[in-house]
């Protein structure tokens, strides 16, 4: 029933290319560019997930906000009026889009409408489908850890989004492609976070570095750094304690941990993955802004997605900083992670109209 | 947190002020910015829109005050109404029963429960002299029991040990009985993070719930939460009796407006604030309060019960007669008063509090950090008893030592230095001011805390 999408995804012209971040004359200038090609192996690598995935995604984004507000919109087979733009921008919002976001999608389609470039409320639901889309194409850029090895990734978010676990679906994906992963327990601070991480190495038969709680985390992360090296892994996957990205004092020390690194290897971090939990509303906009600039963020994992928030200020996110948005989190268990697809992020969320 | 939110309404009031009286039309433009601010603050949309409506109905009416211009009465409106949604007063735990009084928390994964379970555990234990004690029931995430019995050791209350293989309800039961034996005034029980649509999950707190009948159901959520607050708060509300809510992480920049649509949607009350990942970062919540701080004000009044809670009476007395008597304001009191402020969580929670301040663009905040202060400190505590209350005798060749020791560069003792002579200027004047409160010295503090991260003086 989604046969039109399912046959061009790719073709389908970006009909509002995401503005380019904004020049911002901070340290972020030095971060590590963002990939600018994406290596044409790694979607051949990832045939576990192609169509189950998709699937997946549907089913589990079907129950969202965004999804049942647009289904029930359109299945209502409205008419093809200025109503039912407002009806459109009000959802968009509700599901997290962002005013800002939400205002230029509708406006644009509001112009289309008026140059009669729609037949009717289904032409509609298209265009916008194919705006949404747009926005999110760029950003899906799957992370590749062949590039270095060592291949370092440091995570990095606030407090409960999800980077510890997400560290553990990654050590298992990565595990499982057989490489060789070691993890190292930098969250120092949050009562028992180390004895967490050390579960998941467990669970996924991966060595973990730690020094134990209150350990100087820069200092846990180089050691790792330096046994991955001796130990000949393929990957190491630095977990960090959460921290609001209001906290000076604690960015900084994510700063020194980049720093640290860099002696080992100028390189390195080769990822930092910041993570975001799919429930935030528009203060992720603030986070990532905040990391970004500290750290240099290189790319995203949005979590919780198996909820009923849908994670919409993606969107903003997409278009404010073009960041590649690499995995979603849809579960809590080792296997819930799936590389993020512009379409099936879509398709979720723009339930099919009735007659197809 | 709610910064935002109140830059953006007095813009909007700004515009109103140049109108002679509220009619209709304009309070309809004021009113779409009110409504995207409250969007943009992620105020779920139903509330939203019954939030306008309800201002809507007052403000044409004839509430205006006569002595109030149309801006001012706009904001009043819509201060009231955000009050009125809020609730009333600052409601307490409900711990008037037979012991012990459960108290059950749920929520969303990683919201801030058991973070809440051991500053819960710390105020009722410090404060209100109760004996607690704390039991988890979240068998699924790797570590969690773990969490709380390093949290309930950090706080020195009781610990009820649990394992991953066993069954929650069974968990609770057994943990009631311990209570009783062991005469404690309080059980609080922590519970594992789950989906609302996770209909087992939902299954499992309220068969948890039903076994262990809590005094207090208290709703964890996150201040950063988006629209789906609404969503999960009707949720967990029909699956539970909620008695409270907890709002936690509002020590952060969100516009928080989950509180709004929680406190609406469940009709529940938010009990406390998390403010800090810290056991002490609790605090009570006071709806009369939150459409001031919305609105730009600064929470003088919490502000005022914290300086008098956590700032050490006994050196501020010292401190005051000291600097009445025009005695020299030295480098030691400096790293008095600099430790108290770290005591009071730091200076972001302080500067969040004081009017004027919620108005300075985040950049301008975060350059203010607490790591400077640790450094600060660290610095005189490098210097000799004399050379602290001699400052004079810092020449060169010390400073340098001094550097060296506290393992910082000459720059950031001559910065240190430079701010104590600020300080220093404030507090003679205050000296001759005459009568000064606590409160006033500690904003004479932060003024001269002022040019430490090249944030300008503050009025
Ligand atoms: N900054 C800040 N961090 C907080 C606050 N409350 C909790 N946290 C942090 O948020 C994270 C999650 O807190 P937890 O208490 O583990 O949350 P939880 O709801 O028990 O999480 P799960 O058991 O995983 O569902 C931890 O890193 C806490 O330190 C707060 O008020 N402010
Ligand atoms: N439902 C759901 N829960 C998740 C997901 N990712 C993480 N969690 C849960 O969120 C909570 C916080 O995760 P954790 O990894 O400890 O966060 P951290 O503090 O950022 O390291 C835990 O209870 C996890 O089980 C996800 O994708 N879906
Ligand atoms: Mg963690
Ligand atoms: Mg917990």
């Amino acid at each position: 029933m989604l046969n039109f999408w399912k046959k061009k995804p790719a073709e389908t012209p970006p009909a509002a290319a995401p503005a380019a971040p904004a020049a911002d004359p901070s340290p972020e200038a030095a971060a590590p560019p963002v990939p600018a090609e994406v290596p044409a192996a790694a979607s051949a690598a990832e045939p576990v997930e192609a169509a189950p995935a998709r699937r997946g995604w549907r089913e589990r984004l079907a129950g969202s906000a965004l999804g049942r507000g647009l289904g029930s919109l359109f299945q209502r087979n409205p008419r093809l009026d200025d109503d039912l733009l407002d009806e459109l921008e009000t959802t968009l919002i509700t599901a997290d889009v962002g005013v800002e976001a939400s205002t230029a999608l509708v406006e644009n389609l509001r112009q289309r409408m008026h140059k009669r470039e729609f037949a009717d409320a289904a032409g509609l639901r298209n265009a916008l489908r194919e705006a949404l889309v747009a926005l999110l194409k760029p950003v899906q850029q799957p992370l590749d850890p062949s590039g270095h090895k060592p291949f370092v990734v440091l995570t990095v978010g606030i407090n409960g989004v999800g980077k510890t676990t997400t560290i553990g679906k990654l050590a298992r994906r990565w595990r499982d492609e057989g490489r060789n992963v070691l993890l190292a327990a930098g969250d120092t601070f949050r009562a028992a976070a180390v004895e967490q991480l050390k579960t998941w190495g467990e669970r996924n038969a991966v060595p973990v570095i730690s020094q134990g709680q209150d350990a100087d985390a820069a200092s846990v992360i180089f050691d790792a750094l330096q046994a991955a090296r001796s130990r000949g892994a393929d990957v190491l996957v630095a977990d960090t304690a959460g921290r609001l990205h209001t906290q000076g004092g604690l960015m900084d020390e994510l700063g020194k941990i980049a720093r640290v690194l860099k002696k080992l290897d100028p390189a390195a971090p080769h990822e930092v993955l910041m993570v975001i939990d799919g429930t935030t509303g528009q203060n992720a906009v603030n986070q990532l802004r905040q990391f970004r600039q500290i750290v240099g963020v290189t790319g995203l994992v949005v979590t919780k997605l198996d909820g009923t928030a849908k994670g919409g200020v993606v969107f903003a996110l997409a278009r404010e900083f073009g960041l590649p948005i690499r995995f979603v989190g849809l579960g809590e268990t080792a296997t819930d992670l799936r590389a993020f697809d512009a379409v099936a992020f879509v398709d979720g969320l723009l339930p099919a109209a009735d007659h197809d | 947190m709610f910064e935002s939110l109140s830059q953006r309404l007095s813009a909007t009031v700004n515009r109103l002020r140049g109108r002679g009286r509220l009619t209709e039309e304009n309070i309809r433009e004021a009113l779409r910015e009110v409504r995207i601010a409250l969007l943009e603050a992620d105020v779920a949309l139903p509330v939203v829109q019954a939030l306008i409506q309800r201002v809507k109905v007052r403000a044409v009416g004839q509430d205006v005050m006569k002595s109030l211009s149309p801006g001012q009465a706009l904001v009043k409106v819509v201060s009231d109404e955000l009050t009125a949604v809020m609730g009333t007063a600052n409601s307490e735990l409900n711990l008037a029963v037979t012991p012990p009084a459960v108290v059950l928390m749920a929520g969303l994964q990683g919201a801030g429960k058991t973070t809440t379970v051991a500053k819960l555990a710390r105020l009722l234990t410090e404060r209100k002299k109760k004996k607690v004690m704390v039991v988890s029931c979240d068998v699924y995430r790797p570590a969690a029991i773990e969490q709380l019995r390093t949290l309930a050791e950090q706080v020195g209350v009781k610990f009820f040990p649990s394992e991953a293989g066993q069954d929650p309800v069974q968990i609770a039961r057994d943990a009631i009985a311990a209570a009783r034996r062991e005469v404690v005034d309080v059980l609080l029980v922590d519970t594992a993070g789950r989906l609302h649509v996770d209909e087992a999950m939902m299954a499992e707190i309220k068969a948890l719930h039903a076994a262990i009948t809590p005094v207090e159901t208290l709703f964890v959520v996150d201040s950063m939460t988006g629209q789906d607050a609404a969503t999960t708060a009707k949720a967990f509300a029909d699956a539970l009796p909620l008695t409270g809510v907890v709002l936690t992480k509002t020590d952060g920049d969100a516009r928080g407006g989950a509180a709004l649509s929680v406190r609406y949607i469940t009709g529940r009350p938010i009990k406390f604030l998390g403010a800090g990942e810290k056991t002490d970062a609790l605090e009570p919540f006071h709806p009369d309060r939150l459409a001031q701080r919305i609105l730009g004000m600064g929470d003088v009044l919490s502000l005022v019960e914290e300086v008098e809670r956590k700032v050490d009476q006994e050196k501020a007395q010292k401190l005051a007669q000291k600097v009445m008597k025009g005695k020299r304001f030295d480098l030691e009191d400096m790293r008095d008063q600099l430790e108290q402020m770290n005591n009071m969580g730091g200076l972001a929670g302080l500067m969040d509090k004081l009017p004027g301040v919620s108005g300075l663009p985040d950049s301008v905040k975060s350059k203010v950090n607490d790591g400077e202060i640790k450094r600060m400190v660290a610095i005189i505590g490098s210097m000799t008893p004399r050379e602290r209350r001699h400052p004079d005798l810092l020449n060169g060749s010390r400073r340098a030592r001094v550097a060296r020791g506290s393992g910082t560069q000459p720059a950031d003792v001559n910065r240190l230095l430079k701010q104590y002579m600020q300080m220093e200027k404030m507090m003679s004047k205050l000296s001759k001011g005459g009568g000064k409160g606590l409160l006033r010295q500690m904003s004479g503090a932060l003024k001269g805390m002022g040019g430490m991260g090249g944030m300008p003086p503050m009025r």
